[in-house]
């Protein structure tokens, strides 16, 4: 199976229109073979709609989709040789999870006698050997997601889709299946194209992220670059935990926040409506000389405990709402204000984010 | 839970027990106890041709409104918006109709004079006017229009069920629209195959006006003798004795019904 390489995916200027709501306005996106795209954006922002497209579920109003240089934009379903993934498994309740792994199998006319061990070595891949004659409702939820990924990769796709594969599942099982899913691609060398609305998910698991935000393609881009690189205000409100404040332009590398001077190592877009973003772990307290850094000061108002970390909440002197995360150790502890007190703080220029606002 | 369910059996004690006790026990008493009724079910001709009838016209009524009923209830199910509904309310409209109109309108069809036998005629496919109507034929035809709605609604009910997802994932992993039908649609639409056949068959089996009228007094189904038995000759402990064996088969249908179909994995899906 390993030998199998990924498709080339180009979509190109793709829209849907249903009656006057338009899902998905003009995307334009290339996948390379072998690469794992995640589509993330919010409920409503198309994800599904394009993957429909891709799957040939939805017809697109306009625009084109391309599978290695063939176009596919009119080829049914049943004949774009795609793995796709439902939200919901749509696994069939009426087979046991061997005859829905054989599915596929069965519906391309491939050798029956074949069946048995293809669907055996898929069912090992996905840690279910031996479940074949388990029926559906015998598993957890975490077993079906494996019996629908084995499902859908049994006929060795190029390419495989996911519609938000994993958002059933619990936190723990989610972020181990993460990791499985991660590793499972590099084993299988198929292209996927993967929806989601968690950001980490789509950061842990994703060479690039696709940003869709009502039906348009925002940004897309490498995990870290996304995160430290943001094109605009809702990008960088989506991606980490940022705190989001207007601040006006003083020159090229230099803006104003309520009153207080802010050098940045990026050139300060042009426009007037900008916003700088704070990540939570970029916002540093203060310790010695500032080394060009930026300072800020401020009040604690709140200290939550979450485990490995802690987020501290403060108040800047003009009333704006910040906050940082420290990691829980003793020595990042016990450099925290308590509550009410004073805190000092820095910002790297090259953390300083200033982008414009996003418009609508 | 017994506290509960009181309220509901004690109408079902009103209503199905108390009267079927009441009948049977007619059947078997008649100024003293007695078997006659049944022995004479059991040795005259006449009664065991009924029955035969009777379950022969519900076999093929039943077949006949399950092959109109599906693709009816399959369109229905998968139409978009204006259409299904179109759909339902011509299924559902005839409800609104009595039995004994719908019965008249088919006699008005189908006599040697009515506009079916006009329109072979008049096309010369046919010489002379066919026997469309009082015999078994037309009984038959009638029935099947009459009871076309409790099959299709129980079809168009399971069918819902089956969510759009299983259909697109079955395109999607190879299977081509007649395959994925196949496979996944009339498969997961079997609940509502059973429920139909099992509701027709049943209504079938004690039709009265439809045979009355249209069978030409030559189709004697078994309602028509229990109705003979009380009417000519005021014989309610024959009647009742009639009914009591049409009962019986009809549990027995059941009984075999559930045993020889896996019906708990055909209705018991979660
Ligand atoms: N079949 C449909 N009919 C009408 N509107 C639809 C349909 N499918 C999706 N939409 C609309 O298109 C937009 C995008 O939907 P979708 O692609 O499902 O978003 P996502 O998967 O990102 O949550 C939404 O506004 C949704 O209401
Ligand atoms: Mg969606």
């Amino acid at each position: 199976m390993a030998e199998a390489v990924g498709e080339r995916v180009e979509i190109s200027e793709a829209s849907k229109a249903y009656g006057p709501v338009v899902a998905l306005d003009r995307v334009s996106l290339d996948v390379a073979p072998g690469e794992f795209v995640s589509l993330l954006g919010p409920s409503g922002s198309g994800k599904t709609t394009l993957l429909g497209i891709l799957g040939g579920f939805v017809q697109p109003s306009g625009g084109s989709i391309r599978f290695g240089g063939r176009d596919v934009t009119w080829t049914p379903p049943h004949k774009r040789d795609v793995g796709i993934v439902f939200q919901n498994y749509a696994l069939f309740p009426h087979m046991s999870v061997g005859e829905n792994v054989a599915f596929p199998l069965r519906a391309r006319r491939q050798p029956r006698s074949s069946w048995g061990e293809r669907v055996r070595r898929t069912l090992a891949m996905v840690d279910l050997t031996g479940y074949e004659d388990r029926g559906i409702h015998q598993l957890s939820g975490g077993q079906r997601q494996r019996v629908a990924l084995a499902r859908a990769m049994v006929f060795e796709p190029r390419l495989i889709l996911m519609d938000e594969p994993l958002s059933a599942l619990d936190k723990q099982l989610r972020e181990a299946m993460q990791i499985e899913l991660r590793q499972l691609h590099r084993r299988l060398g198929a292209t996927i194209i993967y929806v989601t609305h968690d950001q980490r998910e789509a950061l842990t698991m994703s060479d690039r992220v696709a940003i869709l935000r009502n039906g348009r393609l925002v940004q897309i881009d490498r995990p870290d670059r996304l995160h430290d690189h943001p094109a605009d205000s809702f990008v960088a409100g989506f991606i980490g935990e940022a705190t989001l404040l207007p601040v006006a332009r003083i020159d090229d590398r230099t803006v104003s926040l309520a009153g207080t001077a802010l050098v940045t190592a990026r050139p300060v877009p042009a426009g007037a409506d900008l916003v700088l973003a704070v990540q939570t772990e970029k916002l540093l307290l203060e310790e010695g000389p500032a080394d060009g850094r930026n300072r800020l000061s401020g009040t604690v108002v709140d200290t939550v405990y979450q485990g490995e970390s802690l987020r501290v909440f403060l108040r800047l002197a003009d009333g704006t709402g910040l906050s940082l995360r420290q990691p829980s150790h003793f020595e990042a502890v016990r450099r925290i204000p308590g509550v009410g007190q004073p805190i000092a703080l820095s910002l790297h220029p090259e953390d300083t984010i200033v982008v414009p606002r996003t418009e609508g | 839970m017994l506290l509960l369910a009181s309220p509901a059996l004690l109408v079902v004690l009103a209503l199905v027990v108390v009267p079927v006790g009441w009948f049977l026990g007619l059947s078997v008493y008649d100024g003293g106890f007695t078997i006659e009724h049944y022995r004479r079910i059991f040795v005259e001709d006449v009664y065991w041709r009924s029955f035969a009838l009777t379950f022969r016209i519900a076999l093929v009524v039943t077949a006949g409104t399950l092959l109109l009923g599906y693709p009816v209830a399959y369109a229905a199910a998968r139409l978009a918006r204006p259409w299904d509904v179109l759909i339902l309310l011509c299924v559902v409209l005839p409800f609104w109709t009595s039995v004994l109109v719908r019965t008249y309108a088919w006699l008005v069809l189908l006599q040697r004079t009515g506009l079916v036998n006009q329109l072979l005629t008049g096309l010369d496919l046919v010489g002379e006017p066919l026997a469309l109507v009082h015999n078994e034929f037309g009984t038959v035809v009638a029935m099947v229009h009459i009871l076309l709605p409790f099959m299709v609604l129980p079809l168009y009910a399971a069918m819902k069920k089956i969510p759009d997802e299983l259909i697109l994932a079955g395109a999607s992993l190879g299977g081509g629209p007649m395959h994925v039908f196949r496979r996944v649609f009339l498969p997961l639409s079997l609940p509502g195959v059973v429920a139909g056949l099992t509701l027709v068959f049943v209504l079938c089996l004690g039709f009265y006006i439809t045979p009355e009228l249209l069978g030409g007094g030559r189709t004697i189904m078994v309602s028509m003798v229990v109705s003979r038995n009380v009417e000519l000759y005021n014989q309610w402990g024959a009647a009742s004795a009639v009914a009591g064996v049409l009962l019986l088969a009809v549990l027995a249908v059941f009984f075999v019904v559930g045993r020889f179909l896996p019906l708990d994995r055909l209705l018991g899906q979660k």
